[in-house]
């Protein structure tokens, strides 16, 4: 059933939008939270199980301290106080993906709280997201739900359950309510989510990718009235797992809520879904009230102590931060905001770095991975990273160039020999025998070869008319195999005209 | 001082998947007001003097390697289900619910 909507910019207009973001990091530890069991995506179903990890009883969890280094590299990353003393909780609830009953996590002692981050928008503004607290829990199985249409709860007869994931370590970051976004509420909700996925990667905590489930966020969004101070009833959309869900659920829920506000409707407090193929939510179930997961400390968990030796240890293996990171090889490459945003964009930053320190420039290395490198990326539909290409690879081709070796032309087959497997580009400039002709001689032949087939566009030449150079050019990269320099032939035939 | 009504103990009842009779719930309001008046007692004596404790065992968690050991085989992890499925635990169907 459709639901009625406002129109977007008619919704802002009336109504101050109030929102906050859940999000659940994997973390990509070698084993899991409380046990030793080794974590691997896409394994056998239940094979990467221990007795903790299936809540047997008399099994015991044992905290990784991997994970808690985890935790607190993300708590400085995000100005968090860290605790010296955490506790974890258990969350009680039914659902079959939980073999105990109840979650592990951290309730009114989380290991990190009281942060924020500066998230920069397309425009350059940059707007800052509180905090309230980056605490550590554990993930459920995976349900497959067999027997209804197309693997939805709605009609399945029963679900299998694989508990491969149940343990999986999390750190689930709440912002507090981010207040003052109005228009842009969704704008910075996508770019909060990618701030945090820049810097999950840049620490190397979790693989971050949001189609694996590495990422995903749950979505809280409310609506008041212009100039009022109390918040209204919000929605919780949950598990959002890309960047367009995340703003597509932000305005589909600002355009619901203020319809039904406008009507004089109440907004329902209650959990709903995203779902990509109608791009809208859809409401799922009254939400429990945190009382009803009757939280208590972990009576099999002591207190987790964070020494200040071990958070100083882990602030000296701090990396840069990815805005400090972009903004230093912005001015490092002298690329304009816009180029840099193109960069961005193509997600080229990590190969373009790379390409520089192998040697290219930068608006060598920017020409390659944002122009062919993309295009051949986009259309095998896999990452930069992911192409048979490496930045050693373009810098080479780079230095063939500057060298005089290749021509554009070449340079182009080159890096499409790499591409196609043929090797590292000395390799197939060898196989093929690319070779820049700027020898006079073998060119001048070309150049009265061209012209004797051209007599008219010799005449129009002659007579002061440019445009046919092309023509007599193109006739000479033909004779040389396309290993002609362009520059050189213009010469000669400028000095033939006259 | 909080006490549990009926209503209270009936929706913990259902929280936790248990049907209670009327009686139970009678039996269980009792015993657990006792509970409750006992940490009433308890919050009454702690004044300001007394430093606020999370945990009563004076230990910290003791961290372990992240490196791993021997998992169950998937035989072994299925052993205890009442019925499996292609490796993997068969649960009742999920009325709607999360």
């Amino acid at each position: 059933m459709a639901e009625k909507l406002m129109k977007y910019a008619d919704a802002v207009k009336q109504f101050d939008p109030v929102f906050g973001l859940e999000t659940h990091v994997e973390l990509s530890t070698n084993t899991k939270l409380f046990c030793p069991a080794h974590i691997e995506f896409g394994g056998e179903p239940n094979s990467q199980l221990t007795p903790v990890s299936l809540g047997l009883p008399g099994s015991l969890p044992v905290i990784n301290e991997t994970a808690v280094d985890y935790a607190i590299k993300l708590g400085l990353a995000l100005h968090c106080e860290i605790a010296e003393w955490s506790q974890f909780a258990r969350k009680n609830y039914f659902y079959p993906d939980m073999p105990r009953d109840y979650q592990i996590s951290q309730y009114d002692k989380p290991t990190n709280g009281n942060g924020y981050l500066d998230v920069e928008l397309e425009d350059g503004t940059v707007f800052r997201v509180q905090i309230e607290r980056a605490h550590i829990e554990d993930d459920a199985g995976k349900n497959t739900h067999v027997g209804g249409a197309d693997g939805r709860i709605e009609g399945a007869d029963h679900s299998l359950v694989d508990y491969n994931r149940a343990g999986v370590p999390l750190i689930e970051i709440v912002t507090k309510p981010i207040e003052g976004a109005g228009e842009r509420a969704p704008e910075i909700a996508g770019a909060y989510m990618r701030a945090i996925r820049d810097i999950v990667r840049a620490l190397n905590i979790s693989h971050a990718r949001m189609e694996q489930g590495n990422m995903r966020a749950d979505v809280n969004v409310s609506l008041r009235p212009m100039g009022s101070k109390e918040f209204g009833t919000r929605s919780e959309t949950k598990n959002v797992n890309s960047f367009r869900g995340i703003e597509k659920t932000m305005q589909y829920e600002i355009r619901r809520q203020a319809a039904i506000l406008a009507d004089g409707g109440e907004i329902l407090q209650e959990t709903r879904h995203w779902d990509e193929a109608t791009q809208t939510t859809a409401g799922g179930r009254v939400k429990s009230d945190a009382d009803d997961y009757r939280y208590f400390p972990d009576p099999d968990l002591v207190m987790l102590h964070i020494t200040k030796d071990r958070i100083d240890r882990i602030s000296k293996e701090m990396p840069e931060m990815p805005r400090e990171r972009r903004n230093r090889l912005q001015q490092e490459w002298q690329f304009s905001d816009l180029e840099m945003r193109d960069v961005i964009n193509a997600d080229a930053l990590d190969t373009i770095e790379a390409t520089v320190s192998a040697g290219a420039s930068a608006s060598g290395a920017k020409k390659w991975w944002l122009g062919e490198l993309s295009r051949e990326a986009n259309a095998k539909g896999v990452s930069l990273e992911e192409l048979d290409i490496t930045p050693e690879d373009v810098a080479e081709v780079e230095k063939l160039i500057a060298d005089g070796k290749l021509n554009d032309k070449l340079a182009k087959q080159t890096v499409a020999g790499v591409l196609a497997g043929e090797g590292h580009p000395a390799d197939v400039v060898k196989a093929h025998g690319y070779q820049v002709v700027s020898d006079d001689g073998a060119l001048v032949a070309a150049v009265d070869e061209a012209f004797a087939a051209n007599p008219d566009v010799v005449e129009k030449l002659k007579s002061g008319n440019m445009k046919p150079m092309g023509a007599i050019i193109g006739a000479v990269m033909r004779a040389t195999k396309g290993q002609a320099d362009a520059k050189a032939v213009t010469k000669i035939v400028m000095e033939k005209l006259h | 001082m909080p006490t549990f009504t009926r209503e209270e103990i009936e929706h913990l009842g259902d929280l936790a998947r248990i049907a209670l009779t009327d009686e139970e719930i009678t039996r269980l309001q009792g015993e657990l007001n006792v509970i409750a008046e006992s940490i009433n007692k308890v919050q009454e004596v702690a004044g300001d003097d007394v430093a606020p404790t999370a945990n009563p065992v004076p230990l910290e968690a003791y961290l372990r390697p992240d490196v791993a050991e021997t998992p169950l085989t998937q035989e072994e992890a299925t052993a205890g289900a009442p019925v499996s499925e292609s490796g993997m635990f068969v649960a009742p169907r999920i009325l709607g619910e999360e």
